[in-house]
């Protein structure tokens, strides 16, 4: 039995750089795997939000205006047709049509929804592109609404640059709905989607606003940019859409240029694609294009409108289910050239549009040409009249206030019987 | 058959000095235990016993019966535990006579190697209940036996100690064994020989002592008999009580406080007066003691709830005035060249050791009573005093806040760099390098308020640095170590790195130092790599032109070494060390550029980089091929989807690594890497699957493979399944039952020691993961419907984990993560089923308000998976 070695690490480091190297390259791995497996549960999540967008059981009393029958057809049938495994790697073309239609798109104001001042926000949108920013593994990225990268940078977003000991673990995983403002640089803020791998989707636009106010500042993500965090992001001021609100969201001075009002239902969950729980609607004094403009920036004569020509010569918008304007005849379908699936632009001509319970009765239209290639989608049928009206007998904004005064009332007039 | 003269014979050829006899001899040997195993392990057990025979023969035939029953690795030990037992009775009962018989053969040697064979026996035997009458048979009339019978029986009940475990010895017969051995080292005993085997006896046995420490008047006689040994007139019995006492202040510590007192007295004697064996262990008490009152405390830090298990007794704050002073004085007694010897260590060492230990205890209190032995020697003109004084402050620095040090550093700063360029001393300028990295390490940094390194300064530390990287390579190693630390201090300093100005100058200091003719002495070259390495991992975007303009030199310096021909074992070993450094730093260098925005210009090395490491699998180190694999995953995860051009080639380096169950960490490694290359590629790893899938399933039935590689190869599983999706139905059927019944291990394995629950957890994680990224992979196929069997077995396993409450966060996380899958992918199939499980309730609402923000997530999508799946 000899005796024991006792011999102690002499002017060494307790852990070799082999060993620091091989523990790093662990920590990596680890760190990506639980990346790997929250964004697939990330993106299941939406996919879940929007499947339950269909499902009969949603609750009414959350949602005072029942849902649209969203079935699968359509652009939004990708996102639930697409394999999570696929989305989870968030790369190539596939991931990026994904993407292009995970943005939720308000639908025009063409009537004034009930219950504007208890169950709305109103807030003023400004001018910009509109965009997805995700931030994660340590780089920040926006997209536009096409699905092509606007920006590839740095940012104080949980896990939006390559910074250690900054906000939390590096699987966090953030998206953000925002508008990229040219002028200042800025990205505002009009709505969270993720926060911190946390999926926000089926959360309340209420909730969703609540955490966007008090999580995004504690980011440092509205300070200044700095080299670590390339652009300022910044909340845009929302409001409820009573007498006060409305005038603040209206008239109010901001740093932005805005671009007509957006107005959000309280109670509505992240829904992508068209929704009418979430609107949008302009007048000439809070927007600079209010009326469509043609290719050259011209506001032309007549009202132009893309529609899509379905198999059986129907031409029909982009609403889900699409809504049928007008016929055209084979022969007149055949000689222009057009085939089913076409986007094809047509003038309203002087007879106008007739439309009762959101169907046409007429239409006068005039075929124009196929429309460019760039365009992914019809118009909607709430665009259509939005800008129809607004050429003939625009929705004011003292058509909102007035609706609003009137609810007041309403508001009061049980009150007061009760108390009888 | 063999008559018992050829055995003899065969024993001492298998020992000439002539190699034809000698391996004849072996063969011969070999032959004869696979005709006959019984009869072989009868002749070499009489072979032992008979004093006619010669020494060596027997000696040897120990030997190979001792090797008969026990081997290093696990696989080998277990055939052969279950070999001697399957043994008939009759033969095993003549082999245990022969030992016993040989304890009182007169020859020292054979006594003692039949002692450790006895062990070995008895270490198989007892915990089957067999072999009960040994220890009786052992310590019957111990008391009359003559002192060489005596002295040998002690030693087999040290050994028997050793092998087996305290729960298969009945408390009585414990009692028995350690009365026996605290009487043999009573002073009464006459016989030194009998009295230092009892005492190595003792040293052995102690982990059976609990009982009897808990016993005052027991733990008192011990106490005392221990005590009493170290004053011994024997050297050897003195060095022998004292590892004793060592052993005791880690496994007793909370016992200790009434013999403290007299422990100190007796240490510091030791320490002052005796012989160098002896008075190391006598330190080696007081470092002991220190181990156990800094992780006292790093627990009453880390929980603040102030019950822990064992509380501090401060012993060590205590002795201060008296134990400081005691350590200071060994700093004098260093040896002439102890930096240029690896194995050194001596009494210098031992204390300084120590004092930086007792300033980790003690922290703030340490530093009034050494400040005035610095202050008085650090200006001596005998190098020792000045090197003693330098060594005392660098032991310190770690334990103490910095405030407490930050004046005395300020001012000790600029001495320091001056000794560094001026000391005519090697060992003081050693010494003061290594202080400098020992401040840097711990008093520098973002944590730190008033910074160390200004702008005033920063300029003449790293030209003293870089100055004295020309010195001895023991000096020169030391300075790479402080650049090292300097360097990690700037880890996150944001984008302006004040070692910006500088990064040019010593990024080709240290290429440099890594090419000095002397560079492979005092681990220069490894130290000036390693600093590289941390100099680039801290590099800030400002200098990523620089770091890029390193691949190429790199990659050259790689290329190198795979060139060289015919080369001696020597030569071939240190070019192999060269080639791990340099994939090393290449893997650091990777991480770094990977990304963006360097990524693209980066990438086009790419190619280049990806032969060489290839070229290094062709070597035989596994060290290189470690660093290689290690430096390819991070390669493919920069590369992405790209790297599949790659896979043809690495391939079956790939498997190589699979299959390399010797050198584990080489295959541990692999497995990580596996998960990366799934990452990158996703589906296009599709077409190797099947070859990496058979592999890892042959890794995992290996009971060759050590046991830590395990829990990865199922989160690897978990990865391919996430990468290929429902492709993974074909592995569906071998990885599910090799789940199950890891899962069922891992369900009774847990309850043991910390380190066995702590396997357990990794083993339930790895596991666990292979389950989400099945789950994950599968989620939308139609093949779902494949996962439903498996469901209540999953549902059972998580109740099971969330039962033990012995998991930790990670599993946690993992579990209720798997919960959440489960319910996603399977939906309303499965819906009762969660509903009945614990998991689901309890287990789900603990994580639902867990601090955890990653549990209290992955809770989040559980339950709202789970509603989904029961609402339907």
């Amino acid at each position: 039995m000899a005796p024991h070695d006792l011999r102690r690490p002499f002017k060494r480091r307790p852990i070799s750089d082999q060993q620091k190297r091989r523990d790093l390259s662990l920590l990596r791995q680890s760190q990506h795997r639980s990346d790997a497996q929250q964004r697939a549960r990330n993106l299941a999540s939406s996919v879940i939000s929007l499947q339950s967008s269909s499902s009969p059981d949603a609750d009414p009393e959350t949602l005072p205006e029942p849902m649209p029958d969203v079935d699968t057809a359509g652009h939004e049938s990708e996102a639930s047709s697409f394999s999570i495994r696929q989305a989870s790697s968030l790369r190539g073309p596939e991931a990026r049509k994904w993407f292009a239609s995970q943005l939720m798109l308000p639908e025009w104001m063409i009537d004034v929804p009930e219950n504007l001042s208890r169950d709305w926000y109103v807030l003023a949108r400004p001018a910009g592109k509109r965009c997805f920013v995700v931030s994660t593994d340590g780089v920040t990225v926006s997209r536009l609404r096409n699905g092509s990268v606007l920006h590839h940078f740095p940012s104080a977003l949980p896990g939006g640059a390559r910074k250690k000991g900054v906000s939390g673990p590096a699987q966090s995983y953030s998206i953000l709905d925002c508008i990229f403002h040219e002028a200042d640089q800025t990205y505002y803020v009009i709505d969270m989607v993720c926060w911190r791998g946390y999926s926000l989707y089926e959360c309340t636009a209420e909730f969703r606003f609540f955490w966007l106010q008090s999580k995004l500042d504690e980011t440092g993500a509205c300070d200044p940019p700095s080299f670590y965090h390339k652009f300022r992001f910044s909340v845009v001021p929302f409001y409820n859409c009573d007498q006060s609100g409305l005038h603040s969201a209206y008239t109010g001075s901001l740093p932005y240029v805005k671009d007509g009002l957006l107005f959000y239902n309280k109670h509505a969950h992240y829904h992508t694609g068209n929704t009418p729980l979430v609107l949008i609607w302009k007048d000439e004094r809070c927007s600079q294009y209010v009326i469509d403009t043609d290719n050259n920036g011209q506001v032309p004569s007549q009202q132009h409108i893309v529609l899509e020509l379905q198999d059986d010569g129907k031409i029909v918008t982009s609403d889900d289910p699409p809504v049928v304007v007008n016929c055209l005849n084979a022969d007149f379908v055949k000689q222009s050239g057009l085939s089913p699936g076409s986007l094809v632009r047509f003038a309203i001509g002087d007879g106008g549009l007739n439309c009762v319970d959101g169907k046409f009765e007429k239409a006068d239209l005039q075929y124009i040409s196929v429309s460019n290639r760039a365009r992914a989608f019809a118009d909607s049928y709430s665009k259509i009249m939005f800008q129809y009206m607004a050429r003939h007998s625009p929705l004011k904004v003292e058509d909102l206030a007035s609706m609003i005064s009137q609810e007041n009332q309403q508001d009061k007039l049980p009150e007061v019987e009760m108390s009888d | 058959k063999l008559v018992a003269m050829e055995v003899t014979q065969l024993l001492l050829n298998a020992q000439s000095i002539d190699g034809t006899v000698r391996k004849h001899a072996e063969e011969n040997l070999k032959l004869f235990q696979s005709q006959n195993l019984a009869g072989f392990l009868l002749s070499l057990a009489g072979e032992l016993a008979n004093d006619e025979k010669p020494v060596d023969s027997r000696k040897l035939a120990g030997l190979v019966l001792k090797n008969a029953l026990d081997a290093k690795e696990q696989h080998r030990k277990y055939e052969l535990v279950q070999r001697w037992l399957s043994l008939d009775m009759a033969t095993k009962t003549q082999i245990r006579a022969f030992l016993l018989k040989t304890l009182s053969s007169p020859v020292p040697d054979v006594r003692s190697t039949a002692s450790q064979v006895i062990a070995k026996v008895a270490g198989i035997e007892l915990p089957q209940n067999q072999w009960p009458e040994l220890v009786g048979s052992l310590l019957s009339n111990i008391h009359q036996l003559p002192a060489h019978v005596k002295q040998a029986t002690l030693e087999t009940l040290g050994y028997l100690c050793e092998e087996v475990s305290p729960d298969v010895v009945e408390q009585e017969h414990v009692n028995k064994i350690l009365t026996a051995v605290v009487q043999g080292m009573n002073a009464a005993e006459g016989n030194n020989d009998v009295r230092l085997a009892a005492t190595r006896a003792l040293y052995m046995a102690l982990g059976f002592a609990q009982a009897n420490f808990n016993n005052d008047m027991e733990r008192d006689y011990i106490m005392r008999v221990v005590c009493e040994a170290t004053l011994s007139p024997e050297v050897k019995i003195r060095q022998a009580a004292f590892e004793c006492l060592v052993s005791i202040a880690s496994t007793y510590y909370e016992k200790l406080a009434h013999y403290m007192q007299d422990i100190f007295n007796i240490t510091a004697k030791a320490v002052r007066e005796d012989d160098e064996s002896v008075a190391l262990q006598a330190i080696e008490f007081w470092s002991s003691i220190c181990d156990e009152e800094i992780d006292i405390l790093e627990e009453y830090g880390g929980e603040f709830t102030g019950d822990s298990d064992v509380p501090c007794f401060y012993f060590t704050k205590q002795a201060l005035p008296a134990l400081v002073p005691l350590l200071l004085e060994t700093l004098l007694k260093q040896e002439e060249d102890q930096d240029l010897d690896e194995g050194a260590w001596n009494i210098a060492m031992a204390g300084g050791t120590c004092l930086g230990l007792v300033a980790r205890a003690v922290g703030d209190d340490i530093v009034p009573h050494v400040m005035p032995f610095i202050e008085e020697k650090i200006s001596k003109p005998d190098w020792r005093e000045r090197e003693a004084a330098t060594y005392a402050f660098g032991s310190i620095l770690e334990g103490p806040s910095p405030d407490k040090l930050m004046t005395i550093v300020n001012a000790a700063l600029t001495f320091m760099l001056n000794a560094l360029t001026k000391d005519p001393s090697n060992h003081v300028k050693d010494t003061t390098a290594w202080t400098l990295g020992r401040i840097f390490e711990f008093l520098h940094g973002s944590t730190i308020e008033t910074p160390i390194i200004t702008q005033a300064n920063c300029q003449q530390i790293i030209t003293v640095l870089i100055q004295t990287m020309k010195d001895a390579p023991n000096v020169a190693e030391k300075a790479c170590g402080a650049l090292y630390f300097l360097a990690q201090g700037y880890e996150d300093i944001g984008p302006n790195s004040p070692l910006t100005p500088f990064f040019q100058e010593i990024i080709q200091s240290l290429l440099a130092v890594a090419h000095r003719e002397d560079a492979t002495e005092s681990r220069l070259r490894t130290a000036a790599y390693e600093a590289l390495n941390e100099v680039v991992r801290c590099s800030t975007d400002e200098t990523s032109a620089m770091v890029l303009q390193l691949v190429p030199v790199i990659m050259l310096e790689l290329h190198n070494t795979l060139e060289g021909e015919k080369l001696s074992s020597d030569e071939r070993e240190k070019q192999n060390e060269l080639q791990g450094l340099l994939c090393g730093c290449l893997q650091v260098i990777i991480q770094k550029l990977g990304s963006e925005p360097t990524k693209y210009v980066f990438m086009q090395h790419a190619d280049q980089m990806m032969g060489l490491f290839l070229r290094v699998f062709g070597c035989k180190s596994a060290t290189a091929h470690e660093e290689a694999m290690l430096a390819i995953g991070a390669l493919a995860y920069a590369a992405g989807p790209d790297f599949a051009k790659y896979m043809p080639e690495f391939y079956k380096y790939l498997e190589m690594g699979l299959q390399n169950f010797e050198e584990y960490q080489v295959c541990a490694v692999t497995v990580g890497v596996i998960g990366d290359i799934c990452r990158a590629l996703e589906d296009k790893i599709l077409p190797y699957c099947d070859g990496i899938m058979t592999q890892l399933l042959k890794d995992l039935s290996s009971n060759q493979l050590h046991r830590s590689v395990k829990p990865p190869i199922f989160s690897c599983f978990g990865d391919i399944a996430l990468a290929i999706g429902e492709n993974f139905e074909k592995y569906i059927n071998y990885s599910m039952p090799m789940l199950q019944s890891a899962a069922e291990l891992s369900a009774h394995a847990s309850g043991a020691d910390d380190e066995m629950t702590e396997y357990t957890n990794s083993l339930r994680n790895g596991i666990l993961e292979a389950y989400s990224g099945i789950f994950q992979g599968f989620k939308n196929s139609p093949k779902t419907q494949l996962l439903i069997p498996y469901a209540p077995h999953i549902l059972q396993f998580l109740d099971s984990i969330y039962m033990e409450k012995d998991m930790d966060e990670v599993v946690m996380k993992t579990a209720i993560g798997v919960l959440g899958d489960l319910a996603d992918t399977l939906g309303s199939h499965v819906g009762g089923l969660i509903q009945q499980s614990v998991s689901s309730k309890e287990f789900l609402n603990e994580c639902l308000s867990s601090d955890d923000h990653t549990i209290k997530e992955a809770a989040e999508w559980a339950k709202h998976a789970i509603t989904r799946a029961i609402s339907v």
